[in-house]
Parts: C-alpha cells; structure tokens; sequence
C-alpha cells in the first residue's frame, strides 16, 4: 500500500517535472539549503539563549517572539521543498535509510521542543532575564535541539551520497 | 594559460598523499561537508538578522551596534570554519572547484560580501550613528548583502551540477 502511495507521488506533476527536468532539481535543492540553513541558524539563536551561552542580555520571551516566525516561515519553505525533492523518487528515498533517520529526527526535534514549550516555558517569566539563568529542563531541551538539528544536517547530506 | 597552470596544479594536489587520503576515506567529504553547512547556517543567520535590520525589515526594537556586536563575532568565526572544511574539500576534489566556472562566481560574491560586511563593521566603529543617519546607504548595503549571500548559497550547490575539471 505505501509503494503503490510512494508510485502515485512520483507520478504527480511535480514530481515529474523535479525528476525529468535537468535544471529544476538543483533549484530546488538550492531554495531547500537556504530554508534549512535558517531554520538551523535561527534555532541555534535560541537554543545558545537556553543554554546561557549568547545573547544573555536579551529577555528569552522577546527572542523566541522575534525569531521563531521566521523559523516557522523558513520551515515552510523546506518542507515544501523537501516534499517537491521527495516525490521526484519517492520509492527510492523512502528505501534509504538515511532519509527514514532524518524524518525520524524531525519527529523527536517537534516533540523536544513540545515539552519544553509545555514545561519549562511556561514559567519563562521566572528566569526570562539576566542574571536570572535558564532552569535545567530548559538548557537541556537547547542543548538536545542543537545535537538534533546537526545530525538532521548530517544525514541531509548524507542522502545525496546514497 | 592560467588553465594550464590550474589544470596542472590539480593533477599534482589530487595525486598527493594527503588528498587520496581523504578521497579513499568514504565518511571524511560528507563530513566535512555537514560542518561547511552547519557553519553556512550561523553565518546566513547572522547576515540575514543583521541585513534586514539594515534594511529596516526586522529587528527593530535593537540598535544597531547591539546587533552587531552579537551576530558579527560569530560570523567570522563561521566564516573561518569555512575556509578549513572549504580548504579540505579542495584538496579532497581540487578539479570540482578550481576547474568550475560556479565555485569561481561563488567566490566572486563571498570577496564582495566580505569587503560589505567589513565596511559596514569599519563604518559603525568610526561612528555609532552612521548607518542610522545615512538610511539610503544602509538599505543599499543590506540589501545587496543579503542578494549576495544568497546567491553564495546558491553558487554553492550548483557546484556539483556543472561541468568541472
């Protein structure tokens, strides 16, 4: 049932196109390396606050309000990109390990930052500002999130060796 | 004549130890190819913050030399990491950058990003206010700033898809 669901994606007409035409791949993988460096570069701005380790002067609650759209904008944009990519050979991607990993780390990301967005943020007034520090569920949920996100990069990448 | 002297130099860095080191070692481009793009993420980041406030889109609430002085540090940093892990894929493949039309035009638009940023840092230091009271300049900087390094990631991954050496 998922390789006749996987076959029905690479038929559509997109992705056909992506598979069939020789300059849109490439555009596309572009426009999904500079949503992703985004996201990834954006969260690292949050998650060094959580960890204490830069802009420690700022209040936690105005940064994540000031940087967290664009995360989601930029995440967007890759997860379109990322499907246009995908449907291009889905059966072939869903069959490499590589992928099913990094989709698998994009799943334990949101449910990281779930717990933390239920948890220790909801008390982010307490320890919002310096020299108040971030509590430890909250330095572990930024350093969690920063492992996550360099190996969703690292297997990324990894695919396009397969 | 400079082809033949890069062609040349090539041959000779691909047939060094070092680089068939690296080239029979299967886990060593990929990654270092994940630090390159870990590191393209600080630095798009910063740019990115520091452009659109520059520009006036985003950010507004922070001043300028705030902003600076916490994205900027990082940039070069980044931008340093680039160079090492950008130095050891050369090594690894020295014909898919240097025999490429594309890494060439990247590394066009980094100098010109590069001599931007820096003039925008060199121009801040002399006065805090500059770029608040020349708004025309600072929309210009940022904005083509951003262009540029948005065209470098993109120079980037077509690397790989143009003819090379």
């Amino acid at each position: 049932m998922i390789k006749q669901a996987l076959q029905a994606l690479e038929a559509t007409p997109w992705g056909t196109a992506v598979r069939e035409n020789t300059w849109l791949f490439p555009t596309i993988e572009s426009v999904h390396v500079l949503a992703l460096v985004l996201v990834v570069g954006s969260i690292m701005v949050v998650d060094l606050r959580l960890l204490n380790l830069a802009s420690r002067q700022r209040s936690v609650r105005e940064l994540t309000d000031d940087v967290l759209p664009w995360t989601w904008t930029a995440f967007a944009v890759a997860a379109i990109t990322g499907t246009l990519l995908f449907s291009s050979s889905a059966l072939r991607y869903w069959g490499i390990w590589q992928f099913e990993a990094k989709m698998c780390m994009l799943v334990l990301a949101a449910i990281n930052m779930g717990i933390f967005h239920l948890g220790a943020f909801r008390k982010v007034a307490q320890w919002d500002r310096a020299p108040a520090q971030p509590p430890l569920a909250a330095r572990l949920a930024g350093g969690i999130s920063l492992t996550i996100w360099v190996i969703i990069i690292a297997l990324g990448r990894w695919i396009g060796f397969v | 004549m400079g082809g033949a002297v890069i062609k040349q130099f090539c041959e000779w860095l691909s047939a060094t130890s070092l680089s068939q080191h690296i080239q029979d070692a299967l886990w060593v481009i990929p990654t270092v190819q994940t630090v390159h793009i870990v590191s393209i993420a600080i630095v798009m980041t910063s740019m990115a913050m520091l452009d659109l406030r520059l520009v006036g889109i985003a950010g507004r609430r922070q001043s300028l030399t705030d902003m600076a002085a916490r994205f900027l540090p990082w940039v070069w940093v980044a931008l340093v990491a680039l160079l090492c892990s950008g130095t050891i894929l050369i090594i690894a493949e020295p014909g898919r950058e240097l025999i490429n039309q594309v890494f060439w035009l990247k590394m066009s638009m980094l100098a010109a990003a590069l001599a931007l940023t820096w003039t925008f840092q060199h121009m801040l230091r002399r006065s805090k206010t500059f770029w608040d009271r020349n708004r025309a300049a600072a929309v210009l900087l940022g904005g083509v700033s951003l262009l540029l390094w948005v065209g470098i990631i993109g120079a980037g991954r077509w690397i790989a898809y143009v003819e090379h050496g």
